[in-house]
């Protein structure tokens, strides 16, 4: 699959790496190059820098081809418009994002956003964790 | 009416004063403790600290009763989620954005937000104007229509002075509207209207025959 991930983080830059060990066909788009610097020394895919909210970085980032859209940068709203810009301008099928704000999360999954809260999931994980 | 205005910077600011002056309910939101009290303190009370783009904080301001939102920050990603969460979670009649990035347009509107307006666009447009060769200057924009109004500037040494209007291969999207000569009164352009050098033609036109409207008027 042809994947394209915004946002080299250590969320980021990880599913990248995983994804290319698996073979898949994987770019990634930091607006700041030394994000880079966290994905794994044999990454093969591409490294592009670039404005994920920016029509024309996303086109090279091979937007227009991509199946998959990630947004994983550290801003909610970034992330959600940049996911919004990839399902319903470039209607790439598959379109995930982060919102950490769990009342902004539910109300984007309302409006038929892929999107997940790690607020959440972790409060809940560590929920389960403390009553064993 | 009750209007909550997102963003505190000098646009939020003044637009809150214009708001304010007129007589409406406002409400301005900032996420800055120092710039909401130096607002609080010249307009009074009218400031609320907090985050424009969370759901809590726009429910404990009363937004579900909000008449309008308008976001005007200086990020783009803020102003559409602002808007977004007013339209969906507290169905707000009326939201409106500003945006830097005039690529945005299509976006917002296609997504539900009332009305975006490009601050870069509107500053070009003005520049635009006072440029004296620039050949086609925009004037107005009719978004509803999808057309807009334009001014074509018709040089001394076009090919198509002396012509008369009917002779002019114009699109079909555009009509010529008013000829203002520099000697003569303003007139309205029928299809005997002869183009003098110095003509300024005010002409409305959809977007997309802009560029065969300018060649038709100012030759080849």
């Amino acid at each position: 699959m042809k994947i394209v991930i915004m946002g080299s983080g250590r969320v980021g830059a990880q599913l990248a790496g995983l994804l290319d060990a698996e073979g898949h066909q994987v770019t990634v788009l930091d607006i700041d190059a030394y994000s880079f610097r966290r994905l794994p020394a044999d990454f093969g895919g591409t490294a592009l820098v670039g404005n994920g909210l920016d029509q024309a970085s996303l086109i090279k980032a091979g937007i227009e081809t991509a199946d998959v859209f990630v947004a994983v940068t550290q801003g909610d709203n970034r992330n959600v418009m940049a996911a919004q810009i990839a399902q319903h301008i470039f209607n790439v099928p598959k379109v995930i994002c982060r919102i950490y704000d769990p009342l902004r999360q539910e109300l984007y999954q309302t409006l038929g956003i892929d999107a997940i809260s790690p607020t959440t999931i972790f409060a809940q994980m560590l929920k389960e964790k403390i009553e064993g | 009416m009750y209007i909550i205005v997102v963003g505190g910077g000098r646009v939020g600011y003044y637009l809150i004063k214009a708001l304010l002056e007129e007589g409406h309910e406002v409400l301005l939101i900032e996420k800055n403790a120092s710039i909401c009290e130096t607002i609080n303190d010249e307009l009074g009370n009218v400031c609320f600290r907090g985050d424009g783009c969370e759901a809590a904080t726009l429910a404990e301001i009363g937004t579900g009763r909000a008449d309008m939102l308008i976001a005007v920050t200086g990020d783009d990603e803020d102003n559409f989620v602002a808007c977004q969460v007013a339209k969906h979670k507290f169905n707000v009649p009326r939201t409106i954005a500003r945006i830097r990035n005039p690529q945005n347009e299509v976006l917002f509107k296609k997504l539900g937000i009332d009305v975006a307006v490009s601050s870069t666009n509107i500053i070009l447009e003005h520049i635009e104007e006072q440029v004296p060769t620039h050949p086609l200057t925009h004037l107005l924009t009719l978004r509803e229509k999808g057309l807009e109004i334009v001014e074509v500037k018709i040089p001394p040494e076009a090919n198509t002075v002396g012509k008369v209007v009917k002779e002019l291969s114009l699109p079909e999207q555009s009509k010529l509207v008013l000829v203002i000569s520099k000697e003569r009164q303003p007139r309205l352009a029928t299809a005997n209207t002869v183009l003098r050098g110095g003509d300024q033609i005010i002409a409305l036109t959809a977007p997309e025959a802009e560029e065969q409207l300018r060649t038709a008027l100012r030759g080849g």
